[in-house]
């Protein structure tokens, strides 16, 4: 276990890594205790059998962000990766942070990147309607028609596209969410 | 539910006004006329009473009275008549409370019974009716009490409660020791006051008002915040304080009880106060020991009754009750101990036995303790429309400052304490909280209705003081928690958020779900983990059912979507009529000018709509049980997630490239849609369904029945439902929405093109796809759909060639 913490990945950006390590020792426990076959790394049908993962409307897609580039094994440091995102914003020092370091995982802009990937499948950087439509058919309950739905997404699109291109630039994105709390929407308070 | 009005609050009484006149009138006349009758009965009883002889004689040789066709005999029936119409006036009184969605919101339930019952309390004393005596000690200590506190036992939590539990019995026992004496000693010395004329309260009487006046039922307002979605361990924390509470009040009312009946109060020694806390350790731990053995008793007969699984929610009921009165004849806690009885032996019992069973045990104890709080709570209410008070400003407006500046002490204090041993300390934010929902409840009230009057000569005065103070907790406090927990939560309730911020947060709240999902509960492991072992080894083997089939779910989930899908079809979501759809490729050019009405109603449709993030701890509601909304969205999800992932692992079947759209049939297990154009449409809509009928599989029935009129939808549903491989037999392809895509004639001249459709969906031809974009809206819809939705591996592919093989 002690060589977890010093495995590839794992010392994450800036010195104080990616979680605590407290954090990480839970994370390592739940790593194995998902990981029914122990065969060191999980697999995404590990991940489905998450039941409550089954009625998240975006399990699938959440599962999807643990396996990007089309990974068929998720290793303990790349659940890690993922996890480190919802590390609540520490207030205590930020002068201290090296600017030259990446930026930590949990940034309020690497947040918003993660949450913009859930709706950007193709990964071309940009919301088109058609993504915004997908996200959004996952999201509402079957009584509403197909119409409402496409009206909503057009006007979802139309609200924060400022280029006009119809689609939803990452800038753009982050621009419509500045009011909002993310740090408090996407943190989790047992990662801290 | 991101905006929350207050005129809200006025409209609701309008609606459960109009119930009430009915029920009022019903019960007017009812009382009114058995009055009659019972003076009637009255007069004829007597004088039969002063010529007893008379009257057999009488009978003897002939009947002076002619038999009377009509007779009302209301004596007979007095109690339970009169009780089960108090029973369905809150029954009513509560279908109007829920009947405006908002109302169960902004108070707790509870008002509505101490309105219900003062209003009933209100007829009685105006009508000079003599109410039937439902309150005295053995009937609520016996009757009236154990479903309630069953109830709290049995829907607990189990795992968060004991991941808390050493902050939990921290707080709630010593809570309510401090609330206790605390209170109790203020009084007294109060009371040393001359000037406000109660010296005659002496300490016990005082320490005994003091034990139970701080019987607190926070609960009841766990509905009002529920949507603040406070988080687990503060709800832990009030559920479990709620659930020890009771217990602990009426324990060291019993014992302060056994102290007043003792000598005078002089003669009182240490030793008497230590027997009293070891009584006190006694009767809390003997009642729990009790609890869990009946437990696991009940536990392991229900291993045994799957053959005649009607008894089930006896024996489950019947034990409880059991460990109830076995605790209370050797005078240590019965509350505890049916408390415990009930946590041990759910989990076990949940097992064991049939779903059924199950729903049944779960309503009716709901049922049971409903009736029971709503009795309670009507008799309170009759007890405060009448003659027997006596007000005494100083008691009672010091009881309730002492009541509030109590509880903030021993909150701050004890939580204080206990936060430099949790791992996660609660906020000030949530001590507020806590602090605030001390509301009272049922429990004190019959604690201060059973006093003795020998023991007490001011019993009035009690009972006046208990019910101002309830009245207060539960109106004001109940009222205003609301607000002020949404206020604390900082969060912006009355803004209007724009579309785009209301779609990302729900998108984030999910997310966040599933991430907490992920990463799972973190708790004190090694206790944990050593109950599980010890759970699996030995508990599991003696108390669960062998054989357990687990079938059972599976077999569960498919009756789930059959039923679903059948109701689907008939409900007409998937109706064929509703088609016809503009053409997909102006839209996205045209900038629309909404108005604003538009956009309101979009936000509307929106909020209304969308799927709940899922509540990670167990919501509890103390009058109702979880409304189906939750299990119905759940449902809908996995329906769509299975047809999705179905849908993925059939990806594999290629569709060999460049073949004309008619042949697309015979490999139509290949690929999931794409049909000859449907000239004669309906026809083959009706050849699909007779051939449906044949099937007996139940995936492909619930296929089926999409595509069966699923194929050219608005409706959302088709587009996640229907693109699962339908297996239409007699090799006729199911069609799958191309969605909006696609007008009739559209669709004709697309055949070929279609067959070239599902090809984004399989891995292997994704970059030719990438060609495909000039085809516009459709395709892109496609591609980031499927190519989105399923990314499985490329085994998958070559792991499905036995379905393939099978048709």
């Amino acid at each position: 276990m002690r060589g977890v913490r010093r495995a590839p990945g794992i010392a994450g950006a800036g010195s104080r890594g990616p979680v605590s390590q407290a954090s990480l020792l839970r994370l390592y426990h739940r790593f194995r205790a998902l990981d029914r076959n122990k065969k060191g790394y999980l697999s995404r049908m590990d991940l489905q059998q998450i039941g409550a993962l089954a009625v998240n409307p975006l399990g699938e897609r959440i599962i999807d962000s643990f396996f990007p580039d089309g990974n068929l094994r998720l290793d303990f440091p790349g659940f890690v990766r993922v996890l480190a995102h919802f590390r609540p914003i520490d207030d205590e020092d930020p002068g201290i942070r090296d600017p030259k370091e990446p930026e930590p995982l949990n940034s309020r802009m690497n947040k918003l990147r993660f949450a913009f990937q859930l709706y950007d499948l193709d990964r071309d950087g940009k919301i088109s309607r058609h993504e915004m439509l997908q996200v959004l058919r996952l999201m509402v309950g079957v009584q509403v028609t197909e119409e409402q739905l496409e009206s909503i997404a057009d006007r979802t699109v139309q609200e924060a596209d400022e280029d006009g291109d119809g689609a939803v630039s990452f800038l753009e994105f982050t621009k419509s969410l500045e009011k909002m709390d993310i740090e408090q929407k996407m943190s989790i308070r047992i990662l801290k | 539910m991101t905006y929350r009005v207050g005129e809200a609050h006025s409209m609701g009484f309008q609606v459960f006004v109009p119930f009430s006149p009915w029920s009022w009138l019903l019960l007017l006349v009812a009382l009114k006329c058995p009055e009659a009758s019972s003076d009637l009965n009255e007069s004829t009883n007597s004088t039969a009473q002063r010529e007893p002889n008379v009257r057999f004689a009488a009978a003897g040789s002939e009947p002076d009275e002619k038999i009377s066709v009509f007779a009302l005999d209301y004596d007979y029936v007095q109690i339970p008549y009169e009780v089960t119409l108090w029973i369905l006036l809150a029954s009513l009184a509560k279908i109007g409370f829920h009947l405006y969605h908002r109302l169960p919101g902004l108070m707790p339930e509870s008002c509505l019974l101490i309105i219900v019952g003062a209003l009933v309390g209100a007829i009685i004393f105006g009508t000079d009716h003599k109410s039937p005596p439902v309150m005295d000690s053995s009937i609520y200590f016996l009757y009236l009490l154990p479903p309630i506190v069953l109830e709290g036992g049995y829907f607990m939590p189990t795992r968060p409660f004991f991941e808390n539990i050493g902050s939990i019995l921290w707080w709630a026992g010593l809570g309510a020791l401090i609330n206790a004496f605390g209170i109790g000693l203020s009084l007294y010395l109060i009371c040393q006051i001359k000037a406000f004329g109660l010296s005659d309260v002496n300490l016990l009487q005082n320490l005994l008002f003091g034990s139970l006046i701080s019987a607190v039922d926070p609960v009841a307002v766990l509905a009002v915040f529920e949507e603040a979605r406070v988080n687990e361990p503060l709800y832990m924390m009030i559920f479990g304080e709620a659930l020890l509470n009771d217990g602990i009040s009426v324990v060291l009312y019993n014992i302060l009880i056994a102290f007043t009946k003792m000598h005078k109060f002089e003669d009182i020694e240490p030793v008497d106060i230590l027997a009293g806390c070891a009584r006190f350790v006694i009767v809390g731990v003997g009642g729990v020991f009790f609890g869990v053995i009946f437990g696991f008793i009940s536990a392991f007969i229900t291993r045994f009754t799957q053959n005649i699984s009607a008894i089930e929610p006896l024996i489950v009921f019947m034990f409880s009750y059991l460990s109830y009165l076995a605790a209370e004849t050797l005078y240590l806690s019965g509350i505890l101990a049916i408390t415990a009885c009930a946590v041990t032996m759910k989990k076990y019992v949940e097992e064991n036995v049939s779903q059924t069973s199950y729903t049944t045990i779960k309503y009716f104890m709901k049922m049971l303790s409903s009736v029971s709080e709503t009795l309670i709570f009507i008799f309170m209410g009759v007890s405060t429309v009448g003659k027997n008070h006596e007000w005494n400003w100083a008691f009672i407006c010091f009881t309730l400052v002492f009541c509030q500046i109590w509880r903030a002490i021993s909150v701050f204090a004890l939580f204080y304490v206990s936060n430099q041993f949790r791992t996660f300390p609660f906020s000030i934010k949530d001590q507020c909280i806590i602090f605030y929902s001390g509301v009272r409840g049922a429990g004190s009230f019959s604690l201060a209705f059973l006093l003795p009057l020998s023991l007490f000569p001011r019993k009035k005065m009690f009972v006046t003081a208990t019910l101002v103070v309830i009245y207060f907790t539960v109106f004001i406090q109940g009222i205003t928690i609301g607000p002020l927990v949404r206020y604390l939560d900082v969060k912006k309730t009355n803004k209007k958020e724009s579309i785009n911020e209301e779609l990302h947060i729900r998108l984030m709240d999910h997310l966040k779900a599933g991430i907490e999902d992920v990463c799972g509960h973190w708790s004190h492991y090694q206790v944990r983990d050593k109950f599980k072992k010890f759970d699996h080894r030995y508990l599991r083997k003696i108390l669960i059912r062998k054989n357990q089939p687990k079938s059972s779910i599976v077999s569960l989930y498919k009756k789930l979507e059959m039923k679903q899908a059948i109701e689907m079809v008939e409900t007409g979501i998937l109706s064929t009529a509703a088609f016809s759809v503009p053409c997909q490729a102006q839209r996205i050019h045209r900038i629309k000018r909404l108005s604003p009405e538009d956009v309101e109603s979009m936000r509307d449709i929106l909020t209304r709509n969308m799927y709940q993030v899922r509540q990670r701890t167990l919501s509890y509601n103390k009058y109702n049980l979880k409304p189906q909304t939750s299990e119905k969205q759940a449902k809908e999800i996995l329906i769509r997630r299975q047809n999705t992932l179905r849908e993925s692992m059939r990806k594999g079947h290629s569709l060999p490239w460049g073949k004309p759209a008619g042949t697309k049939n015979i490999r139509y297990l290949s690929f999931p849609y794409g049909r000859p154009q449907p000239a004669g449409r309906d026809t083959r809509v009706a050849e699909l369904t007779d051939n449906d009928s044949s099937d007996s599989e139940l995936p492909s029935i619930m296929f089926k029945a999409h595509s069966r009129a699923g194929i050219l939808q608005e409706s959302r549903l088709t587009q996640e439902i229907i693109p699962m491989k339908s297996l239409p037999r007699g090799g006729k392809p199911s069609h799958f929405g191309y969605q909006r895509n696609t007008s009739q004639e559209e669709h004709d001249g697309r055949g070929r093109r279609g067959a070239l459709r599902p090809k984004p969906l399989f891995h292997a031809v994704d970059e030719e796809f990438e060609s495909g974009e000039e085809s516009g809206e459709e395709t892109s819809a496609i591609r980031s759909r499927w190519s989105g939705e399923h990314r499985p591996t490329r085994q998958h592919h070559r792991s499905h060639s036995p379905l393939l093989q099978r048709k």
